[in-house]
C-alpha cells in the first residue's frame, strides 16, 4: 500500500528530523530519492525551492508536494500525516513531563548530539544540489569538465545575493527569470 | 510564573473556533516557515487573546525547537496543549497543516502541467541553483556557529557524520541514532547546549 509506506516514511522523518525545516530535507531526499526512487533529484530540488516560495512550514510543504507527485491528493495527506504524527505524540509526552519535572537532562544530551550531525546531513545535501546546478548530474559525473554554464552563472549570482541578504523570494524570483533569460540566449546563439 | 491571573483559554467562548481560524490564518499567509511563523503565533495567543503568558511561551517554544519534527507544527502543538490539551494540540496542529496541504495540492497540478515545458524547466534551472545558494548558505552559518563554541565533540560529530553520509552512504537514520547515542552518552554538560 502506496499510503501506508508514504506514512512510514515520512513518520521516520519525524522522528529524526531535528532543527527545523532545512533539517527535514536531506531525509526527505534519502528516502524519496535516494531509496525509492519516486523522485528524481531534479524534481526534488524543484519541491524544494517551490516550498521556499510558498507560505507554510516549509516541511511541511516538501511533504505535501512529494506526496502529491508520488500519490496524488490521498499521497499528500499520507504524507503530512505521517509527517506531523511522531512530533504529536514526542512534543505532548515532553510537555507533559516539562510541566511535572521542568527541564530534561536526558534528552538535552540527545539533542546535543543531534544538532551537530544535523549540519553535517544539510552540508551533504548542498553537496548533491551542487552537483546538479553545475553539472545537471545526480552523482559527480567523471567528466568534470562538462559544467553547465548558466549553473555556474546563476549559482554564483545568487550566492552573492544570499549572503548580502537580500529575502528569499526575491533571490528564488530572480533566479528564475535570470535562467529564463539565460536559457533564451543560450537557445539564441 | 503566576498561572492563576490569566483566564482559563478554553473557557473564552467559540475558544476552539478562535484558536482555528487565528492559527490557520498565520500558517496560510506566512511565508518563510517556522521562525517567522512562532512570533505571529505568540503575538496572538499571549498579546492579543491573553491565553498564555508571555515567559512561559518562551520556555515552551524553546521545547518546540528541540524536539524533532517541524518548529512551527511543533509550537503548535504544545502551546495549543498548554491552552487546552490533547484537543488544543489536535486545533493547532491541524490548523497549522492545512493550509500547506491545500495550497501545495494545488500548485503541484500545475507544476505537473508546466514542469515539462523548456520556458518553464529554464526559470525552474534559475530557481534550482538560487535554492542551491539558498542551502550553501544555510550550511555555512550553521558550520560558523558550531564552531565558534570551540568543542571538540561537534566538530567531530560533522566530520563523521559528513564523510560516513557522503562518501560511504550510510543510511541517514543510522547516523542520526549512532549521534544521538554519542549524545546522550558524552554530551550532556550544559555547555553542548
Amino acid at each position: 500500500m502506496i499510503y501506508l509506506l508514504l506514512f512510514w516514511e515520512f513518520a521516520k522523518v519525524g522522528i529524526f528530523c531535528v532543527g527545523g525545516g532545512y533539517a527535514s530535507m536531506p531525509l526527505i531526499q534519502s528516502s524519496v530519492v535516494d531509496t525509492y526512487h519516486w523522485l528524481s533529484l531534479s524534481e526534488f530540488v524543484d519541491i524544494f525551492t517551490i516550498s521556499q516560495m510558498t507560505p507554510g512550514p516549509i516541511g511541511i510543504n516538501a511533504a505535501t508536494f512529494a506526496g502529491m507527485k508520488i500519490a496524488g491528493v490521498l499521497g499528500a495527506i499520507s504524507a503530512t500525516l505521517g509527517f506531523v504524527t511522531p512530533s504529536f505524540i514526542i512534543c505532548i509526552f515532553v510537555a507533559r513531563l516539562y510541566f511535572k519535572y521542568g527541564d530534561i537532562g536526558i534528552i538535552r544530551g540527545i539533542l546535543n548530539g543531534l544538532r551537530p550531525a544535523v549540519v553535517a546531513l544539510i552540508c551533504a545535501a548542498g553537496m548533491s544540489f551542487i552537483t546538479l546546478a553545475l553539472w545537471n548530474e545526480e552523482t559527480l559525473p567523471e567528466d568534470l569538465s562538462n559544467l553547465d554554464p548558466i549553473g555556474i552563472l546563476m549559482l554564483l549570482i545568487t550566492l552573492i545575493a544570499v549572503r548580502c541578504k537580500v529575502g528569499v523570494i526575491r533571490v528564488l524570483a530572480g533566479a528564475g527569470i535570470g535562467g529564463l533569460i539565460l536559457g533564451l540566449v543560450k537557445t539564441q546563439m | 510564573m503566576d498561572t492563576q491571573s490569566l483566564k482559563k483559554a478554553s473557557d473564552t467562548p467559540n475558544f476552539y473556533w478562535t484558536l482555528f481560524k487565528s492559527t490557520f490564518l498565520i500558517s496560510a499567509f506566512t511565508v518563510g516557515g517556522g521562525f517567522v511563523i512562532i512570533p505571529l503565533l505568540r503575538a496572538k495567543y499571549v498579546d492579543e487573546y491573553g491565553w498564555l503568558d508571555d515567559k512561559e511561551t518562551l520556555n515552551l517554544v524553546s521545547i518546540a525547537q528541540s524536539m524533532p519534527g517541524i518548529v512551527a507544527v511543533n509550537s503548535a502543538i504544545i502551546l495549543g496543549y498548554r491552552m487546552a490539551g490533547v484537543r488544543g494540540a489536535l486545533t493547532g496542529v491541524s490548523a497549522t497543516i492545512l493550509p500547506p496541504l491545500i495550497t501545495l495540492s494545488i500548485i503541484s497540478c500545475f507544476y505537473d502541467a508546466f514542469a515539462h515545458n523548456e520556458y518553464v524547466r529554464y526559470a525552474l534551472k534559475g530557481m534550482q541553483c538560487g535554492a542551491t545558494a539558498l542551502i550553501i548558505s544555510v550550511a555555512l552559518d550553521l558550520l560558523k556557529k558550531q564552531c565558534k563554541k570551540k568543542l571538540l565533540l561537534p566538530i567531530l560529530i560533522i566530520l563523521g557524520t559528513f564523510i560516513a553520509n557522503l562518501f560511504f552512504d550510510v543510511n541517514i537514520m543510522l547516523l542520526v541514532v549512532i549521534d544521538g547515542i554519542i549524545g546522550l552518552i558524552l554530551m550532556r554538560e550544559a555547555k553542548y547546549n
